[in-house]
């Protein structure tokens, strides 16, 4: 992220007025809407972060360069978010990203599980990508400009996503003894993360024609990823529903290590730039 | 007074022949990244948007559009990044799709996204007899693939 504030040295530039805008709205947003677009850039961020930690780390070249595209594009939206959600308070999007606390933090918990072995990060991505899909194709008819605007870019780039997430569902699932039994652990671990996304806050209640109430994705959701998990042979297992509270600041004990690495230059070096 | 009309014109090619720090062959014109250029007393706003979210290559070409304005004699530009309406593979003109092929990188249909169905065409031997080797290539806007007829690995510019 670049910081508006910071003095790139290398570009001379000092005689033109660059503005920042990424979306065409001058209006900030009210606080609940605030609320509500830092909830979806902190999943984004999040999500973004956990995935990039695969680089150089992934079962194969090609999916190096796949994790990366896709936390990009994640990366793409938080700042969108992020500086749209800001804006109510006069903060910049690096303000959020690198210096918030823990508590600050409104993601949900899904988005800071770790990645485990490859097939806990496919099995996050299936849900995540799936949920993203449902909730941005929705959000795009959203009565504030600016959300609407970034769900209507948005989707097509996480339809990309949960394509791949789907293929790799399929080969995982229907390769070796080995990668099914790692898919079906998978599945164990991660989905009692999922049912977080499609709880209702009270944020909800103010937000009527902005946001997306979270319980009316569920239907979409889960005829998203059927067809995907019947001919892959899964089913959902009937497994614990995991507390949540992200959306209230409350989160696992991942969370803190993943901002640490996130904000650690930033903080030790104010002002860094290159 | 200055002729607006006639600073209108010369603003939009100077901004139009910036060209992507990636696909150096592709004007941000062709590429339908420049969406506006208004000029009104002496200064110039010009209006980009990304080709996705996360494209790194958004901040180069902002700054190139303002060093290319500023050689035109345009001291006064404000460069905006705007993310709706959303950017589409159908805004690329037939000139650069053309750009794209001769360049090694196969362009996207032009039917907007299609999945897994359609043949994409090898810009080295133009063979239909393809396949995809990777979702994703070198940069967001592209996929890697493969001809099965001169076994040349290309990448392909993802319709999107």
């Amino acid at each position: 992220m670049t910081d508006a504030h910071l003095d790139h040295g290398h570009v001379e530039l000092s005689a033109v007025t660059l503005s920042e805008e990424f979306v065409a709205s001058d209006t900030p947003p009210t606080p609940e809407v605030a609320e509500y677009a830092l909830w979806l850039g902190d999943d984004a961020l999040v999500l973004a972060q956990r995935l990039g930690q695969w680089i150089t780390r992934a079962p194969e070249l090609e999916e190096d360069v796949a994790l990366a595209n896709i936390a990009l594009d994640l990366l793409g939206h938080a700042r969108s978010l992020l500086r749209y959600a800001g804006s109510a308070s006069d903060r910049t999007e690096d303000d959020l990203a690198y210096w918030r606390e823990e508590g600050g933090f409104r993601s949900a918990h899904l988005f800071e599980q770790q990645n485990g072995d490859f097939a806990h990060t496919i099995v996050r991505q299936f849900a995540a990508a799936h949920y993203l899909y449902v909730l941005y194709d929705r959000l795009r008819a959203s009565t504030d400009p600016v959300l609407a605007g970034v769900a209507a870019k948005a989707v097509k780039e996480v339809d990309y996503h949960r394509d791949h997430a789907d293929q790799w569902m399929l080969r995982l699932a229907l390769g070796t003894d080995e990668s099914r039994r790692r898919t079906l652990r998978a599945l164990e671990d991660v989905w009692p993360y999922v049912d977080e996304l499609f709880h209702d806050e009270p944020l909800l209640d103010a937000l009527d024609g902005v946001a997306i109430r979270p319980s009316t994705l569920g239907v979409a959701f889960d005829a998203d990823i059927a067809p995907v998990l019947a001919e892959a042979g899964l089913e959902l297992p009937q497994a614990f529903h995991a507390a949540g509270g992200g959306r209230r600041g409350q989160h696992s004990e991942y969370l803190a290590p993943l901002l640490a690495e996130l904000q650690v230059l930033a903080r030790q070096h104010p002002g860094a730039s290159w | 007074m200055v002729t607006h009309h006639a600073d209108a014109g010369r603003a939009w090619s100077a901004a139009a022949a910036v060209v992507d720090p990636e696909v150096p062959v592709l004007s941000i014109d062709d590429l339908g990244v420049l969406r506006e250029v208004t000029v009104s007393n002496g200064g110039v706003d010009v209006v980009i948007t990304p080709t996705y979210s996360g494209c790194p290559a958004m901040d180069a070409i902002r700054e190139d559009v303002v060093r290319a304005l500023a050689s035109a004699g345009f001291a006064d530009v404000r460069v905006r990044l705007v993310l709706s309406p959303a950017w589409t593979t159908d805004w690329i003109s037939a000139a650069g799709r053309s750009a794209l092929k001769d360049y090694g990188i196969a362009p996207p249909s032009a039917a907007g996204p299609v999945r897994l169905s359609l043949s994409v065409k090898c810009p080295h031997c133009g063979s239909l007899d393809t396949r995809e080797v990777a979702h994703f290539g070198s940069t967001s806007c592209k996929a890697l693939f493969v001809c099965t007829g001169c076994g040349e690995p290309f990448d392909h510019f993802k319709a999107l």
